[in-house]
């Protein structure tokens, strides 16, 4: 009985273990203090920085791209991929060059976009679609490929036609997969476009923000940059999870 | 059959010599033919089912008895011969097909109802309409199960008996079962044995079951069909003809120990053959 009243704040014992290892670090001049602010100077320019600050502005732009190149991704990758998927023969031709660009570091690409699209936020972007359209396309593909085949056995037996089959199962089989390549592909397209802030010259955005402040030798700021680009990447990733549980109730079950 | 002398059947039925046999079956197989690639599995396959019966269909692993009702059926594709339905080929009647693993046979995004529903969405029936055959259907059944949960809420009985449904709700002239009950416990296995009896009671429904069961497969039937070893040939197609509702007492009644035993030396016969 006891055990299940505390679980749901078992995960609050990580977060004080690693507050009270920094202070402790920060008080016996473990580090050297100009390297680490204390967790009261870093939570508050993080707090002053979020609320009407630059980081706030700069926290928004890098939401902005991060949403914007997934947004992109899923619209190419979801079709193409329920199209690949369709058929294991089609999927087989492609499968080599879309797992070797999965491999590919994207960051590799950057020189490329730069010349076709320029220093700007279509590059960042760009990559960053490109990035995660390969992590969804090869999820829902294999989402789609590997639909349950009683299930659609089932709805041909029924007398759905091929289209029905496509629509009523296939898409919903794959839904589960789809949403574990969402996932996947935010992630990817964050790492992405913190990069590209970094060092494509950006004017705005956490990477620039984190960039900046390590430049200048603002150290609280650049640790609260560097939290609320942690915050930004959890935030997307619980969202896909409370979508995916609020629409695809049968996950795993 | 024993009397070949039976009704006159709808039109559109060769006559020829075997017309009278085609006139007292419902389904017709002839010259039934399938090779996988390192077997025959069926060589110009021969077997009337009779309208209105309960057919098992029992025989040694690996000798075709899913392979059988899947061409019956329509989900394995046969390589030569022809299987008609009161002379009509499959894709002209309605028929339902319950598979052994229910719970990849059901849509777990569809509420049970809405399972049961789907092959009415399919026929393009109007709303109203599908939900009077629903009605009927589990008036019919009286089915004590809360139909608006998830399958995967409900029991693996209850995930089994909406499979059933969704076969029953087309009002199929045949029903198809593979090893519905494999996968349960025994205790459910036995009341599920029940419930089909009692459909099968209610609805008449000619019905094809597969089982790896004797007891179960003899149990349920009207006619026993023992295959033999690959290429599958009738072994024997045994009638057993105890009253129905049968219940655990006809598992100790001689006509059903004898009809057992008869079954079970056939089957030991065509395994030691293998």
């Amino acid at each position: 009985m006891r055990s299940i009243r505390f679980d749901p704040y078992l995960p609050i014992i990580g977060v004080i273990g690693l507050i009270v290892i920094w202070y402790i670090a920060v008080w016996y001049r473990v580090v050297d203090p100009v390297l680490l602010p204390s967790p009261t100077d870093t939570f508050r320019a993080l707090w002053k920085g979020m609320a009407g600050g630059r980081l706030g502005f700069d926290f928004w732009r890098t939401l902005e791209r991060t949403t914007l190149a997934t947004l992109i991704a899923a619209a190419i990758s979801i079709p193409l991929g329920i199209f690949l998927g369709s058929s294991e023969k089609l999927y087989r031709s492609v499968e080599f060059v879309v797992d070797f660009f999965r491999s590919t570091p994207a960051s590799a690409m950057f020189p490329l976009f730069l010349v076709l699209f320029g220093v700007g936020d279509k590059t960042k972007i760009s990559v960053a679609a490109f990035g995660a359209a390969l992590v969804i396309l090869f999820n829902v593909a294999y989402g789609v490929m590997n639909a349950r085949k009683t299930r659609l056995l089932a709805a041909k037996v029924m007398g759905a036609s091929r289209f029905r089959v496509l629509t009523d199962v296939m898409l919903l089989e794959s839904l589960p997969q789809t949403f574990v390549g969402l996932r996947n592909g935010v992630s990817l397209a964050l790492v992405i476009v913190v990069v590209a802030e970094m060092f494509i010259g950006s004017t705005d955005g956490l990477g620039h923000r984190v960039f900046e402040s390590q430049q200048l030798f603002a150290m609280p700021d650049m640790y609260a940059a560097i939290f609320a680009a942690g915050a930004l990447g959890y935030g997307f990733n619980l969202l896909f999870m409370l979508v995916e549980r609020r629409f695809v109730h049968w996950s795993g079950k | 059959m024993a009397n070949p002398v039976l009704r006159t059947d709808t039109g559109g039925v060769p006559i020829d010599g075997r017309a009278a046999a085609r006139a007292s079956a419902h389904v017709t197989i002839r010259g039934l033919t399938k090779h996988f690639t390192d077997a025959v599995v069926y060589d110009r396959f021969d077997l009337d089912i009779p309208r209105g019966k309960l057919i098992s269909v029992f025989g040694p692993n690996g000798c075709g008895k899913s392979t059988l009702i899947n061409m019956i059926a329509g989900l394995v594709p046969s390589d030569a011969g022809e299987i008609l339905f009161d002379g009509k080929p499959l894709r002209d009647i309605k028929f339902g097909y319950v598979f052994q693993n229910y719970r990849e046979a059901l849509f777990p995004w569809l509420r049970s109802i809405d399972n049961i529903q789907y092959p009415l969405k399919l026929m393009k029936l109007a709303k109203a309409e599908r939900h009077a055959r629903t009605e009927r259907l589990l008036a019919n059944l009286g089915v004590k199960i809360d139909l608006n949960r998830y399958p995967y809420e409900l029991s693996g009985g209850q995930q089994q008996l909406v499979s059933i449904m969704r076969a029953l709700v087309v009002e199929p002239e045949i029903l198809f079962l593979d090893e519905p009950f494999s996968a349960l416990d025994y205790e459910m296995t036995l009341f599920m044995r029940d419930q089909l009896q009692r459909i099968f009671v209610e609805t008449g429904t000619t019905t094809v079951l597969v089982s790896h069961d004797l007891e179960e497969a003899v149990y349920l039937a009207d006619r026993i069909l023992l295959l033999s070893r690959r290429p599958a040939s009738i072994a024997d197609y045994v009638h057993y003809d105890a009253a129905r509702p049968r219940a655990d007492a006809t598992l100790s009644e001689a006509e059903f120990v004898r009809i057992k035993a008869h079954c079970l030396e056939v089957f030991q016969r065509e395994v030691r053959k293998g």
